[in-house]
């Protein structure tokens, strides 16, 4: 949707004639949109849960670092089962105990939160910013940047992402340390940062090359080239303006697939790794025979927290699209 | 429509071979030392002067590509385990098996997850679909439509050792998922293989559904189809014979999309429920840092991918008369 498209009158509400900028008007329509607000609310309650985690852990008492097998033995049997019924929920442990080590899984699963949407913010802000130079760069540009930027699009997308994920994970993680010694945390980071990067760009940076190459043909453009505006200002002041919708929109959907892949990858154990907190790995705990075949409550919490904020981030997505473009029917 | 399919055919290939040059360095040009990597932690000298010497680590990248290369088209002998024919990707180094006998071992098992799964979830999810359309707007619609929000929104790390823990451990309804061949007894294969094919069609089912629904909906408010109902044919004939034709298109794109990436191996599904597919191959291989088999999962993913997008665009072809034409 470019600018000169709305119309005054696109506006419902307004009986006067009232000037909207195209942010007012969807910030309105999003307001009207009682499923995305709840949703908007439920994502926010998760990034400040993530962001405060340190914060309610200390209010709360417990770290997700303490192993209570070793502290506190009488609270689990001999197989490491916490003792009480309900994977061991008490006033003390709000979300009872880790089965195995004995971590708390509240602060865990806080800890967890705020690690993985951590990472994933990180990837969706460079695969981001990516898509926005390559995307932008290609169709503006054109010729023959164009074309080998799309062929390199087209050869990124050939490659089975989350094979090569776990496949260049060990790679990635041996650039920075020799595989004999202990692999920092940050360094997993890093690496899982960048190659869900590398492979992530590619649909977004698509998307901008098609609007931008649309865009290019319009009348606005062409004034400011007349008037003698260098290419550089026309990237940034008429056409960037102009693609914030899709960025917007396809920045809310690739955000949760980030969380679940990041989470899948730590699934499998080619992400951050025990001690380290992380939501995805507490899944790979609750698949143990030793959760399966005796007490299942710890896997619902990992589980029904991340469908709350994935349906809710989907929900987000698209009523943040319907907001931006009344004209799309579900 | 010949000479498409012969150059998408070619273009293919173009990327099959790209991509073989960008793993190749990926793997064993951009590790300071890759028999360090493949070594492990406990890595003795000895071990670590053999696997220089297997690898050929003396060469330089570019030879040792050209080598590989050459493998893959005509073959090799000069492997310490025996001789290695076309196409020949090498000898593992964790199991010193050959890397093309070991994908073929685990390729029945994740074609028949994949194949089964997709019988499940086309079933499933175009009819569920299907019928949201037909009743639109109805409650039917709405729970289905809703069901379906939440169950995309599942994850296979959760469902899967919850239908697990739920239907084998807990109640012992079931015994634990494994492959058995078709060939040797199919109705071990079937049992063997259900709750697989229900965890990990109810993720795909999901968006079949969503995707069958709003389709079938677009397609409903086409002008050929109120051409047809104004005619006087019956809603049903219409529904069945000209909406659901057209919306096949899309359907079939994400279908070929699912299948392309199950058959290179559905890793996570695999891994859960301990099934030696190819998925499950790719994290073996990383776990003992096995690149000459990790190298041959990724390229025969990728090139199951390639040729699944050529099945997609030869099958337009059938399903929409237009593409035909032009």
């Amino acid at each position: 949707m470019v600018d000169g498209d709305q119309e005054p009158a696109a506006a419902p509400e307004a009986k006067v004639p009232v000037g909207r900028s195209p942010g007012q008007l969807m910030w309105l329509r999003f307001k009207r949109d009682r499923t995305g607000v709840i949703s908007a609310y439920v994502v926010l309650l998760f990034f400040l849960v993530g962001l405060l985690a340190p914060l309610i852990a200390k209010l709360y008492g417990n770290n997700p670092y303490t192993v209570y097998a070793d502290e506190r033995p009488e609270l689990f049997d001999s197989a490491g089962v916490p003792v009480q019924p309900n994977g061991g929920i008490s006033g003390e442990f709000w979300f009872g105990l880790e089965p195995g080590n004995g971590y708390d899984v509240f602060t865990k699963l806080l800890y967890g939160i705020r690690n993985s949407l951590g990472i994933s913010l990180a990837v969706t802000l460079a695969t981001v910013l990516t898509g926005i130079v390559l995307g932008v760069a290609a169709g503006y540009l054109g010729g023959r940047t164009d074309f080998l930027i799309s062929r390199v699009i087209d050869f990124l997308l050939a490659i089975p992402a989350q094979l090569f994920f776990i496949a260049s994970m060990p790679v990635v993680v041996s650039l920075f340390v020799s595989p004999r010694d202990e692999t920092p945390v940050y360094v997993r980071v890093v690496a899982l940062i960048s190659v869900q990067w590398f492979l992530g760009w590619m649909s977004l940076g698509r998307i901008l090359r098609g609007t931008s190459l649309a865009l290019r043909e319009r009348e606005f453009i062409e004034a400011a080239k007349v008037s003698g505006a260098p290419p550089g200002r026309i990237i940034r002041k008429e056409i960037l303006p102009n693609v914030v919708t899709p960025i917007l929109v396809q920045a809310t959907y690739m955000l949760p697939n980030f969380v679940t892949a990041e989470a899948g990858l730590s699934f499998l154990g080619v992400g951050l790794v025990e001690p380290t907190p992380d939501w995805g790995q507490m899944f790979s705990k609750a698949a143990t025979e030793l959760v399966m075949q005796n007490d299942i409550t710890y896997m619902f919490f990992p589980g029904v927290s991340m469908i709350i904020f994935i349906v809710a981030f989907n929900l987000l997505g698209d009523s943040v699209r319907d907001a931006f473009d009344p004209k799309t029917a579900r | 429509m010949l000479r498409f399919l012969l150059r998408r055919t070619l273009g293919s290939l173009v990327i099959l071979v790209l991509l073989t040059v960008v793993a190749f360095l990926l793997f064993f040009g951009m590790p300071r030392d890759p028999a360090l990597l493949m070594c492990g932690k406990t890595c003795t000298p000895d071990a670590l002067a053999n696997i220089h010497r297997t690898l050929g680590i003396d060469k330089s990248i570019p030879e040792q590509f050209w080598i590989f290369l050459q493998g893959l088209v005509a073959g090799r002998d000069d492997f310490a385990q025996g001789p290695c024919p076309a196409p020949c990707f090498g000898y593992s180094y964790h199991t010193n098996e050959q890397v093309w006998s070991t994908l073929m071992d685990r390729l029945p098992l994740t074609v028949s997850l994949a194949l089964g799964a997709t019988v499940v979830f086309l079933f499933v999810g175009l009819g569920t679909g299907m019928l949201a359309a037909w009743r639109r707007g109805t409650l039917i619609d709405k729970s289905f439509t809703a069901g379906s929000m939440v169950l995309s929104s599942m994850q296979i790390y959760f469902l899967g050792p919850l239908a697990l823990a739920v239907l084998v451990y807990q109640t012992h309804l079931f015994d634990e998922p494994r492959y058995t061949e078709l060939t040797k007894d199919p109705v071990a294969w079937f049992t063997g293989l259900m709750i697989p094919w229900v965890v990990l069609s109810t993720i795909f089912a999901a968006q079949y559904t969503r995707m069958a629904r709003s389709s079938m909906i677009e397609q409903l408010q086409e002008e050929h189809i109120r051409t047809a109902r104004a005619k006087g044919m019956s809603r049903r004939y219409v529904f069945f014979r000209y909406a659901w034709r057209g919306s096949l298109i899309p359907i079939v794109t994400i279908l070929g999309i699912d299948l392309s990436s199950m058959l290179g191996g559905a890793i996570i599904t695999e891994y859960t429920f301990g099934l030696p597919g190819l998925g499950h191959l790719a994290v073996e291989s990383v776990q003992f840092s096995d690149l000459p088999l990790l190298l041959g999962v990724m390229l025969f993913a990728a090139a199951v991918i390639l040729l699944c997008n050529i099945v997609v665009d030869a099958c337009y072809a059938f399903i929409d008369p237009r593409v035909r034409l032009s």
